[in-house]
């Protein structure tokens, strides 16, 4: 076997985002041996892309914002899915932990007076995200990189973690991965273990995320025996570019079509007049004549049909599609072009403006774009217990994207921000008192380390199989056609046993070359994972029978009160012995999926839900 | 007009002949320009084509990368000799009809084919005096939070927006041609950090001493070659640069300043000011730091 070499720890944190450096920012400072492992280079992590802001009751804008209300939209934003513990100390603590950044260094925007300004965003009560103009989630992720360095906390850049490792009792103990320049393996062990790996992205053809995106925070957790919950429930946004390749997956603002923006098909139709609902319809213009007269007398017109909410407009978008009149690469189009003169849409979206033509050399002025849903971001991930973050997984903590429960099944934007440094510094903080409570050494199965490696490797001793590439392009089309933002029973069984097909061709992949950052044998060892995931989702979407949040059936259009009222639990109950599926982790087909009810929120919190006056 | 825009795409073609990409493949210890032909399609970023080379042709092509949206900074080379951000170089604006060429960044060690040791980079970073701010005041405390003026924290913003991708630290000649610099310089990004914080209004350390004595600040020239690959349009040598270098200068060879110093305790001294103090003999108002650091000769090239 290949050697490899060992470092111990207090406490190992796998992901270096906003949650990964918050906690470990906070078990460094308890006086713990702490060490941040990451895939990428540090400070490069997802968090880097988020535009808008983050999420804090600060009262800075609108004095009588408070917790309270913060809580509420939250929950009303998930659909009541949420952990409403979670939610309460996210709305609780988020002022403090974003005003802690400013004393680290974040220079946020101000307002008249001084303080932290504040911007309005959807689905929140008062103006409530403090933001840096639209790069809030750089200023974040450098703030939190800068005082993790100086704090002197140990980094381990580009390493890919292939596996968990459990001690004889169970109870997570370390882990296994590869330093992604050299190809050489890696163990480590600690007392406690903090998952902060992000979203799951890359499992969709259309997405926001980047390559690290692979879900291997949370497929990791549950091969260690965690569990995970409404994984159905990922966020897509109806407007993701699909063209040009440069600029796919790029988010296109709902402010396109706030200040006039259509969706057009290729018969050049507005055909989101066609799609109105019956909900809505009485607030809804029928005319092209009347859309168009709202955007300058909202008194006397009711609002375009281009203005319903996301899952409507995404709806719409996918069966136009679907019915061949889509655009010439899956979209539809957005023409803001034949709307606003070319200095309007200047002066009102400038960076929409700038990005597409640095970044595409699209002229938003002169064309119309091509949109289609994109996916965005996973709502559910691991379940964890709400104070400390701590898994069902003893010794495992997870904060971040990763974690369920916050967002219920649908998150409200900024919300995300602050969710990092919330729950970031709780996983430190839970993290470090499980490994100051942990007695004796620790020690991991070495024949684990062996055989984590030696799965690692086969690839390069397999000749004549498959590219990695070409499974996850083929895993990439099927989750964006069957589990994608509107589901049917059918697709969803469909994409089941596609999954499992594509689980036995990722177990026969090949890598040629050597391991010095060798992206395709890297890509192989990410298969796995993605599977795992993408597994979940499509189970998860399967049994919830009801549209909820992130998450439309087709079969079941409504909120049904008795789903809304449990969590699907997902878990593997042979994660100790099943070695059958890709890489020797467990097979997707040994996830179970079991109904759980919702923890049950104390009366004064009830009571909160049920204040009308503030809407 | 809608139909026409509409048309505009569907009659589109996606793909637009052949193109051909020469790509350095190679590792430490030796290497080469590689072509590969493949076709060239509508609407593609250099990063693009590099991963559509992956899939089909080259599947162990070492190549960093992140967001594909500008906003990491990792997927830096450089581009028919250009250092750039792969995902923001349109091949569309690349001269067509001779191949075009990728290559490693040079100022750092290959680790392989597009893939370069950018560690000096974090080990300068360490070694910047971190963040230290004031305390707040009364009304400070009660306000909950600092307050600032949003045309004071606007010039340590402009330093904020860097993505660190180091293409500035890449084409910056004090290292690019000098591999001994790297232990004195910290180079353009790392100004622009310490610029940061000095411009920042709650920061209370004074960072010039170091940043003459030990990151080399003198050595550079201000050819401004880091302020035009920027990609974020940062002003590097202008906003950053030459005002640390005038800061520099007050502190260290002013007399007047000097005897300021002297004779009255100024909010920003630190342990690291009460080295800086004594001057340097030469008339002020001229910048000695080139004298005083002994740039080594090419880098007037």
């Amino acid at each position: 076997m290949p050697e490899y070499e060992t470092h111990d720890f207090d406490v190992i944190v796998i992901g270096a985002g906003g949650a990964g450096l918050r906690a470990a920012i906070e078990a460094n400072a308890k006086g713990l041996r702490t060490a941040l492992v990451c895939k990428s280079l540090l400070g490069k992590a997802h968090t880097v892309m988020a535009e808008g802001g983050v999420a804090a009751a600060l009262g800075n804008v609108y004095p009588e914002d408070n917790w309270e209300v913060h809580f509420r939209d939250t929950m009303r934003g998930g659909k009541m899915l949420n952990n409403w513990r979670m939610a309460q100390l996210h709305a609780q603590e988020s002022p403090d932990r974003v005003r802690e950044l400013e004393e680290w260094g974040a220079l946020f925007d101000r307002t008249k007076d001084g303080l932290i300004l504040q911007r309005d965003f959807g689905g929140h009560r008062y103006a409530r995200l403090a933001h840096v103009g639209d790069r809030t989630g750089l200023e974040l992720i450098r703030t939190l990189q800068q005082k993790a360095v100086a704090d002197g906390v140990e980094v381990f850049m580009e390493v890919k973690v292939l596996r968990l490792l459990r001690d004889a009792d169970g109870v997570v103990s370390g882990a296994v991965g590869y330093w992604r320049p050299s190809g050489e393996f890696v163990a480590f062990t600690a007392k406690s273990v903090v998952l902060a790996t992000g979203g799951i992205g890359r499992s969709w053809m259309y997405t926001t995320n980047s390559w690290e995106s692979t879900g291997d925070g949370v497929a990791m957790a549950l091969w260690a025996g965690a569990d995970a919950i409404e994984m159905e429930c990922v966020q897509f946004h109806p407007t993701g570019m699909v063209w040009p390749m440069s600029v796919r997956g790029l988010l296109v603002t709902e402010a396109v079509r706030g200040d006039g923006g259509v969706l057009r098909n290729s018969d050049g139709e507005r055909f989101m007049f066609d799609y109105i609902p019956e909900m809505f319809a009485a607030e809804t213009a029928d005319s092209e004549a009347e859309g168009d007269r709202w955007y300058d007398d909202h008194a006397n017109n009711r609002r375009p049909p281009e203005l319903l909410p996301r899952d409507e407009v995404a709806r719409s978008i996918n069966s136009e599609v679907k019915a061949g009149r889509g655009s010439p690469h899956g979209g539809v189009f957005l023409d803001i072009a034949s709307r606003l003169s070319a200095e309007d849409i200047r002066r009102k979206l400038p960076s929409m403006y700038h990005q597409f033509k640095e970044l595409a050399g699209v002229d938003i002025t002169a064309e119309a774009m091509e949109v289609g849903p994109t996916c965005h971001y996973a709502n559910g991930g691991v379940r964890v217990d709400a104070d400390s973050t701590a898994t069902t997984a003893p010794g495992l903590f997870a904060a971040g994207e990763l974690a369920g429960g916050l967002h219920g099944s649908n998150r409200l934007g900024g919300n995300s921000l602050s969710d990092l440094i919330v729950f970031g510094r709780r996983a430190g903080i839970g993290a470090a008192e499980f490994a100051e409570g942990r007695t004796g050494r620790v020690t991991v199965d070495e024949g684990e380390i062996a055989s984590a490696i030696a799965a690692a490797l086969a690839p390069f001793e397999r000749d004549g199989g498959e590219s990695p590439y070409d499974v996850h392009h083929d895993l990439q089309t099927t989750m964006q056609s069957l589990v994608g933002i509107i589901r049917t029973g059918s697709e969803l069984e469909e994409a089941m046993g596609k999954i499992e097909a594509f689980e036995e061709r990722a177990a026969n992949v090949s890598a040629s070359g050597g391991r010095q950052y060798n992206p395709g044998w890297n890509l192989a060892t990410d298969l796995p994972s993605m599977l795992t995931v993408s597994r979940c989702v499509a189970q998860g979407a399967l049994n919830r029978k009801e549209s909820r949040g992130g998450h439309t059936r087709q079969d079941f259009p409504r909120p049904d009160p008795e789903m809304g009222s449990v969590n699907f639990v997902q878990g593997i109950p042979t994660s100790t012995t099943d070695t059958s599926g890709a890489g020797g982790t467990p097979s997707v087909r040994s996830i179970t999926i079991t109904p759980v009810p919702l923890p049950v929120m104390p009366d004064e919190l009830k009571a909160l839900m049920e204040l009308k006056e503030a809407y | 007009m809608a139909d026409e825009i509409v048309r505009q795409y569907v009659d589109s073609a996606s793909t637009t002949g052949n193109v051909t990409m020469s790509v350095w493949r190679g590792d430490a210890g030796d290497g080469c320009f590689v072509e590969y032909e493949l076709e060239a399609k509508e609407g593609e970023v250099v990063l693009d084509v590099i991963h559509r080379m992956q899939a089909t042709q080259a599947p162990d092509l070492a190549c960093r990368w992140n967001c594909k949206a500008g906003k990491c900074g990792s997927c830096s080379a450089e581009i028919n000799g250009k250092p750039a951000l792969m995902c923001m170089t349109r091949m569309e604006t690349l001269p067509t009809g001779e191949p075009i060429t990728v290559a490693p960044l040079k100022t750092f060690p290959i680790i392989r084919d597009l893939v370069t040791d950018v560690s000096y980079n974090y080990e300068v970073a360490k070694r910047i005096p971190s963040f230290n701010p004031r305390p707040k005041t009364t009304d400070e405390l009660k306000a909950g939070g600092y307050r600032m003026a949003q045309i004071d924290v606007e010039r340590s913003q402009e330093f904020r927006k860097c993505i660190e991708c180091f293409l500035c630290q890449d084409v910056c000649h004090v290292i690019r041609d000098h591999e001994e610099n790297k232990t004195t310089f910290a180079g353009p990004r790392f100004f622009a950090r310490s610029a940061e914080l000095e411009m920042h209004p709650l920061d209370v350390t004074d960072r010039r001493a170091i940043l003459r004595e030990e990151q080399g600040l003198g050595m550079c020239n201000i050819t401004k070659c880091c302020t035009e690959v920027c990609p974020e349009h940062i002003k590097i040598t202008d906003n950053a640069i030459i005002p640390l270098k005038e800061r520099v200068v007050d502190a260290s060879y002013d007399p007047v300043a000097w005897l300021g110093r002297k004779i009255l305790r100024r909010t920003k001294a630190s342990a690291a000011e009460a080295q800086a103090t004594s001057p340097v003999s030469g008339p002020p108002g001229v910048q000695p730091d080139a004298a005083v650091r002994g740039i080594p000769t090419a880098v007037g090239e």
